[in-house]
C-alpha cells in the first residue's frame, strides 16, 4: 500500500496529464451520446479535435520554459503531451477525410482540396508530427542520437503550421486563433538563446525560493554552457 | 448533376399547392405538424424559456395574436404544407432553423445566437423605404404583413461556410414593396440596413464587422419573383435568432445575402458597398452567387454539407435556381463579379 501510495505521488503529474488529455475526447464523445452537438456535428467534431490537438501542441512546447523557469519534473510529460497532440490531429483528419468526405476521393479533388491554403497549412502539420510520433519512443532515441532531437525541432514548425491552418479558416472572428499566435510566438521567443539565458539566470538568483529542492540544481546540460 | 425541374421550381405552385392543402386540412395542419414534429420543438416561436427568461420579450411577440395573422403566419405549431422542396430533400426542423443561426450582430457562435436573441425587441417595429423612389413610405411591420398577401416559399439556403438546410419561409416579394414605393428611373440599386441596437445585440459591440449591417441588390435582382421579404417561418412569425421582424431571403445568394433585422431600404443609384465587402473585399463580391464553379479565395464551394446528413452533396449552380435566374447575369464574368 504504501508503494503504491508513493508510486502514485512519483507519478502523479503523469497521471494527471494523460487524464486531463483523455478530457477533451471524454467530453465530446459524452455529448455526442447524449445528442448536444449542434445541427452541424461534423463541424463541432472538427473544430473540437483540432483544437484538443493545438492546445496539446502548445502544452508540448510549454515544457521546455517551464524548465528554464526552474520545474524540472516537467520533462515527464513532454511525450505525453506531443502524443496526445498527434492523436487528436489524427482524429481530426480522419473526420475530415471519413466523416466529412465519406473517403470520397471524387469529392476531395473536386473540392480542390489539396490547393487549398489552410488544407496545405493543417496536412502538412500533421505529417510532420507523424514520423515525430514514430520516433517517440527510447529505442529511435538512442538509434536516432543527437539526429534525434535535430528531428524533434520540426515540431516548431508543425505547431506553427497548425496555428496559421486555424487563422485561415476563420471567417471573421480571429479572437482564438490569434491567442493560440499569441501563446505559439511566446513559447518559442523563450528559446531565443539570450532571453532563455535571462530567465535562467533570474530564476539562479532566487536559490532561496527553491532550496533544498532538486530544481535549484543545475542541469547538466547548463552546467556546461558557461553564463554570463 | 441532381436532376432539376424546373417546372417544379415556380413559387406558384408552392403557393397554389399550399392554398388548396389549407382550405381543405385547415383545422388538421396544427395536429399534423405537431404529430411529425414531436413534443421536443419549442412550443412558442419565441420558445418555451423566452417567457421564463425575458417576459416584456415574449409580451412583445405575442402582442400580435394569431387570430390577427394572415393565415400563412398563424400556426402556433411549426407548419409547411410540404415535407420537402422541389429537388424532393426533407426540409430542416424547425429547431435545426432556429438554433443554428449565423447572426454576427449577436455572437459568431452558431449555436449562441438563439440564447442571446431572446431578449431582442422585434416589435413595434417600422421599416422605412425611400430613397429614389417618387412615394416614400414608412412602414409598420404588423401592417405590411396583412397588407402584402404573406405565402410559403420553401427554398434552399446555402451559407458562404458551405453548409445548408431547407426552409419553409412565409413571406412576400419584395418586388410588391418596391413597386408601391415607385423606383425612380436613375434609380439601379436596392440598398438594405439592419438594426443597430448594440444594448440589446452584443455582437454589435464587437468591432469586426461594421454596424449596422448593410446589403443590396441590383434592382432587377430585387423585383425577381423568387426574392422576397420574409415575415415567418414554418407557418408562424420570424423567431428573433432567424431575423425578426423582417429579413431578405435571395434563394440563390450565399446565405449572408439574406439580410436580417431590416430597417431601412433605400433605392440607389450607385452599387451599395456590402458589409462583407467592406470586411473581405477579396472574399466577398457584391452578387455572392452559390456557385460551385468560383471558390471563395480560402475554400471549396464546389460541395457542401446538408444539415442533418452524414457526409457531402454537390452544390448546383445559383443553388439551384438556374433556370429562373441565370438570365440576369447572362453576359458577365462571374468570376470577376463573384
Amino acid at each position: 500500500m504504501e508503494t503504491l501510495r508513493r508510486t502514485l505521488l512519483r507519478h502523479w503529474l503523469w497521471l494527471a496529464v494523460n487524464l486531463g488529455a483523455l478530457w477533451p475526447l471524454a467530453q465530446l464523445l459524452w455529448d455526442v451520446w447524449a445528442g448536444r452537438l449542434s445541427v452541424n456535428p461534423i463541424a463541432d467534431l472538427t473544430t473540437r479535435t483540432g483544437q484538443a490537438a493545438i492546445i496539446l501542441l502548445l502544452l508540448t512546447l510549454a515544457v521546455t520554459p517551464l524548465q528554464i523557469l526552474g520545474w524540472r519534473q516537467v520533462t515527464v510529460v513532454r511525450k505525453s503531451l506531443g502524443l496526445w497532440a498527434f492523436f487528436y490531429a489524427s482524429v481530426h483528419l480522419l473526420i475530415f477525410v471519413g466523416l466529412d468526405y465519406g473517403f470520397n476521393l471524387d469529392f476531395i479533388l473536386r473540392d480542390g482540396l489539396p490547393q487549398k491554403p489552410y488544407i496545405v497549412a493543417g496536412l502538412a502539420a500533421f505529417l510532420i508530427l507523424v514520423p515525430l510520433a514514430l520516433t517517440s519512443t527510447r529505442g529511435w532515441m538512442k538509434r536516432l542520437g543527437r539526429r534525434w532531437k535535430q528531428l524533434h525541432r520540426w515540431i516548431y514548425l508543425a505547431a506553427g503550421l497548425a496555428v496559421v491552418h486555424y487563422l485561415w479558416v476563420a471567417k471573421i472572428d480571429l479572437g482564438r486563433p490569434a491567442l493560440y499566435a499569441v501563446l505559439l510566438l511566446l513559447l518559442l521567443a523563450v528559446r531565443v538563446p539570450g532571453i532563455r539565458r535571462v530567465l535562467a539566470n533570474r530564476r539562479r538568483r532566487r536559490p532561496a525560493l527553491h532550496a533544498g529542492s532538486s530544481a535549484t540544481r543545475p542541469h547538466p546540460r547548463d552546467a556546461r554552457k558557461p553564463v554570463r | 448533376m441532381v436532376p432539376i425541374r424546373p417546372s417544379e421550381i415556380t413559387p406558384e405552385h408552392v403557393y397554389l399547392n399550399r392554398r388548396k392543402f389549407m382550405a381543405g386540412a385547415g383545422a388538421l395542419a396544427g395536429a399534423v405538424a405537431l404529430a411529425a414534429c414531436g413534443p421536443s420543438l419549442p412550443t412558442t416561436g419565441e420558445g418555451a424559456t423566452a417567457a421564463e427568461a425575458a417576459p416584456e420579450a415574449a409580451a412583445a411577440a405575442s402582442a400580435v395574436p394569431l387570430e390577427d395573422l394572415p393565415p400563412a403566419l398563424a400556426h402556433a405549431e411549426p407548419f409547411a404544407s410540404q415535407q420537402t422542396d422541389e429537388l424532393g430533400d426533407p426540409l430542416n426542423a424547425y429547431d435545426e432553423i432556429t438554433h443554428y443561426n449565423n447572426y454576427y450582430e449577436f455572437t459568431t457562435d452558431k449555436q449562441g445566437v438563439a440564447r442571446l436573441a431572446e431578449k431582442f425587441h422585434s416589435r413595434p417595429w417600422t421599416v422605412k423605404v425611400g430613397g429614389l423612389v417618387n412615394n416614400p413610405k414608412t412602414y409598420d411591420v404588423d401592417d405590411l404583413l396583412r397588407k402584402f398577401p404573406q405565402e410559403e416559399r420553401i427554398y434552399r439556403l446555402r451559407c458562404v461556410e458551405a453548409w445548408s438546410m431547407v426552409i419553409p419561409w412565409v413571406g412576400f416579394p419584395l418586388a410588391e414593396l418596391l413597386k408601391e414605393v415607385e423606383p425612380k428611373s436613375e434609380a439601379r440599386f436596392v440598398r438594405f440596413r439592419s438594426i443597430f441596437r448594440p444594448d440589446e445585440m452584443p455582437g454589435q459591440q464587437a468591432r469586426w464587422l461594421e454596424w449596422p449591417y448593410t446589403e443590396g441588390l441590383r434592382l432587377d435582382e430585387a423585383m425577381h419573383p423568387l426574392t422576397i421579404l420574409a415575415t415567418g417561418m414554418y407557418g408562424k412569425l420570424l423567431v428573433n435568432a432567424n431575423g425578426a421582424p423582417l429579413r431578405l431571403v435571395v434563394p440563390w445568394k450565399y446565405g449572408f445575402k439574406s439580410i436580417k433585422a431590416i430597417v431601412e431600404i433605400d433605392l440607389v443609384e450607385k452599387m451599395p458597398v456590402s458589409t462583407w465587402m467592406a470586411a473581405a473585399p477579396n472574399e466577398y463580391g457584391f452578387y455572392a452567387n452559390v456557385n460551385p464553379n468560383v471558390d471563395h479565395s480560402r475554400w471549396s464551394q464546389a460541395t457542401e454539407r446538408r444539415v442533418g446528413e452524414l457526409g457531402r452533396r454537390e452544390t448546383l449552380m445559383f443553388n439551384g435556381y438556374e433556370e429562373e435566374v441565370a438570365h440576369l447575369y447572362d453576359g458577365m464574368d462571374l468570376r470577376a463579379n463573384f
